[in-house]
């Protein structure tokens, strides 16, 4: 059996379900985190996949994903951050008590 | 020619300076304004006699025009410009004389009024838009003009805003001439879209070839004399003017009875290759005027406000120049506009001159002031000769044109009303002359105050007494130099002659008027209460002007009243209900989405990706080539 484009495209679709159930289901802020990192490589597992299957003799969508894995980091600098803030401030990392964000 | 047309441009222009300098810079320095104002309009009129020598020595049917353009809408072209022919250079003269007499006036009349020199300022306008109106070469640069003139009206009626009675006469000048004025604009704009043209030139030459059907035609002409019904205070729109002499006596001279007013013959006259073209058009206005002169002038019997006299007098003369016009009587009708331009404006600030001395408008309160006041008495008595008709003054040539045209055109239910208008307007000036010049005075105390008004009053009286005798030499018929070989329409002069019959008779009618004033006011052999109660009802018919301003209040209140509250009532539950129900709605469902805003920040994740599916998925429907990309290829 080949592994084709489509392959890819239905890993990278699970990853990134499991990612955005993560996201919607973690009460841990961590946790979400973590999920939003799943996120990052469904993408980047799609820019790769792509890549090689439809322009092979280019490499745009490899540098793409240098990009992505460095913004991921970034993001995951902010994001501990913010969630160390909180903890601080508010004794907790569960996202139900994050609640003041609203009208 | 390059000169004539600074000249053209200059003489409104000038007046325009004055006002806008008084404005910005002289507001504080009362003299100079005035000064400004009157060397100003003075230039305009040196400019204006330059021109009317130009024009006699170019001879008839010399014309110049020049215009450049102005404004493009779309196919419409409009352009401004300035057309200088015998009928322009009459009005100019009339206008720059009369309204630099005016001014002059003034400054002794207004002397220690708080807003002097904005009197000043808003004269300078009118007279700029007034000589607008004169040298305009098309249609729409005279309804702009037209508009300004009665702005200007507005403005200088309500002068003395504070005063209630100003305020309201102000606003009603402004309604009800706004009805004529519509039906101006509408003419304007049906001629314009069939000419294609603004251009009086222009669209005589289509009307010439026949280029517009007879039909159309009457109702072009018709809309256009609806400008000047509202703007010459024709019968049904006569009811502003009276009301107009609220405002400072000058400006009832200038602009209520010598200038503004016969703003609307001179269009008629300007216009005259277009109304000439409808003889229905021209029989309406014919009897139109007819109707206006002896309904006016039987009004003006029995009112006792001097300047009321006067106003009524006015809408009279004004009503036959309408006539003369109507009937085709072109020369004679500009005719009698000049020569009442002088004698009327005479008249009025003859008014003035008393009213500044006795400080009332009532002649029942006056009597016996020649002695106090002379040059203003026989100025008064001049004028009052003049307009009845008197031979060798300037109202007995033009009037009596206008009876011989009459005559000649066969017309004769409309000369015996012409010829009893005369009978009138001889007995009701000679009913002011001499209640309030001649008799023992009737209030003491006023008679006391009374003085002779000062030099600066007074001249300008004793020159337009001088106009008022020479002017009716210019119209002499017969002669080679006449007033009717320099003005005319067509190709040819219209045969003038001097009818001896005609003569005699109106002359007979004039003194017969007078005689009967001096019977009744004079001499006391008739009396004046015997003749109102023998009259009953027809005095008091006369004396509330027929109700007509109350018959015009009553519809307003029982038709356009009950239209304006249903409208009011429409426009506050219908319109403003549809905007506020939609303000409604969009704070009604705020209220309800708010409550989905919760705070968590997953519930805020779940609504992106949930967004994001929904838009992809609609997407994929609407384009579903998208779904064939991840199959691939």
């Amino acid at each position: 059996m080949t592994i084709t484009l489509a392959h890819y495209v239905v890993l990278s679709a699970l990853l990134f379900a499991i990612g955005i159930i993560g996201i919607l289901t973690r009460r841990n802020a961590i946790g979400i985190l973590m999920s939003l990192e799943l996120l990052f490589n469904a993408a980047a597992i799609n820019m790769v996949a792509f890549s090689k299957y439809l322009t092979p003799s280019e490499i745009y969508g490899d540098i793409f994903t240098i990009f992505i894995i460095a913004i991921a980091a970034a993001e995951s600098v902010l994001g501990l951050a913010i969630i160390l803030a909180m903890f601080r401030k508010r004794e907790t990392v569960n996202a139900d008590e994050m609640n003041i964000m609203k009208y | 020619m390059e000169q004539l047309n600074v000249l053209g441009l200059a003489i409104p222009a000038l007046p325009l300076l004055a006002f806008l300098l008084i404005t910005a810079i002289t507001a504080k320095k009362k003299m100079l304004s005035a000064v400004l104002s009157i060397s100003c309009i003075f230039a305009s009129f040196l400019i204006s006699v330059y021109l009317l020598i130009l024009q006699l020595k170019a001879g008839h049917g010399a014309s110049y025009e020049f215009s450049f353009p102005w404004l493009f809408l779309g196919d419409v072209k409009m352009s401004l410009g300035i057309l200088i022919n015998p009928l322009t250079t009459v009005m100019l003269i009339v206008v720059t004389t009369v309204s630099m007499l005016v001014q002059i006036y003034s400054i002794g009349y207004m002397k220690g009024d708080y807003a002097f020199s904005r009197f000043f300022s808003y004269i300078s306008l009118f007279s700029f838009s007034m000589l607008g109106i004169v040298v305009a070469n098309n249609l729409i640069q005279m309804y702009i003009f037209w508009e300004l003139v009665g702005l200007c009206s507005y403005l200088l009626i309500g002068f003395w805003w504070f005063k209630p009675e100003a305020a309201e006469a102000s606003k009603k000048a402004f309604i009800v001439t706004r009805f004529g004025d519509f039906g101006f604009l509408v003419g304007i704009l049906i001629l314009s879209y069939i000419t294609g043209t603004f251009n009086f030139a222009e669209i005589q030459a289509q009307i010439n070839a026949g280029l517009i059907s007879p039909g159309l035609l009457t109702v072009i002409a018709l809309l256009l004399f609806s400008g000047a019904v509202g703007k010459s205070a024709q019968f049904p729109l006569h009811v502003w003017l009276p009301d107009a002499m609220e405002g400072p006596t000058p400006v009832s001279a200038l602009i209520h009875a010598a200038t503004m007013v016969a703003a609307g013959v001179f269009m008629v006259a300007r216009l005259f290759g277009i109304f000439s073209a409808s003889p229905h058009a021209m029989l309406v206005i014919a009897y139109l005027g007819g109707f206006t002169a002896i309904f006016a002038a039987t009004i003006a019997l029995t009112q006792n406000d001097i300047k009321r006299v006067l106003a009524f007098s006015t809408l009279s003369q004004l009503g036959y120049m309408m006539l003369a016009m109507g009937i085709g009587g072109y020369t004679s009708g500009m005719f009698h506009l000049t020569t009442h331009a002088f004698f009327k404006a005479l008249l009025f600030l003859g008014a003035g001159s008393v009213i500044h001395a006795v400080h009332t408008n009532d002649i029942q309160l006056m009597g016996g002031l020649h002695k106090k006041m002379p040059i203003t008495s026989i100025t008064f008595l001049i004028a009052s000769l003049s307009i009845a008709g008197i031979f060798p003054l300037s109202g007995f040539w033009s009037k009596d044109e206008i009876l011989v045209n009459i005559m000649e055109s066969g017309h004769m239910g409309l000369y015996y009303v012409a010829a009893a208008t005369a009978f009138l307007t001889a007995f009701y000036m000679f009913r002011l002359y001499l209640m309030t010049f001649t008799g023992k005075p009737r209030d003491a105390h006023a008679y006391e105050h009374a003085h002779e008004s000062p030099l600066t009053m007074t001249v300008p009286l004793m020159i337009l007494a001088v106009l008022s005798i020479v002017t009716g030499f210019a119209g002499i018929p017969g002669k080679e130099q006449s007033f009717y070989n320099f003005l005319f329409f067509g190709a040819h002069p219209h045969e003038t002659h001097f009818n001896m019959g005609v003569a005699l008779s109106s002359s007979a009618i004039a003194v017969s008027g007078i005689a009967l004033a001096l019977l009744m006011y004079a001499f006391g052999l008739i009396k004046p209460e015997a003749v109102k109660n023998a009259s009953g009802p027809l005095y008091k018919l006369s004396y509330n002007k027929y109700y007509i301003d109350e018959i015009y209040m009553f519809f307003i209140k029982n038709g356009f009243f009950v239209i304006a509250s249903a409208v009011k009532w429409f426009d506050r539950h219908v319109v403003d209900g549809a905007v506020n129900l939609v303000a409604f709605l969009c704070r009604w469902a705020g209220s309800k989405l708010r409550l989905t805003v919760n705070g968590g920040v997953q519930s805020y994740a779940l609504i992106i990706f949930g967004g994001l599916v929904f838009i992809a998925a609609v997407f994929a429907v609407w384009n579903p080539d998208a779904l064939k990309l991840l199959g691939g290829r």
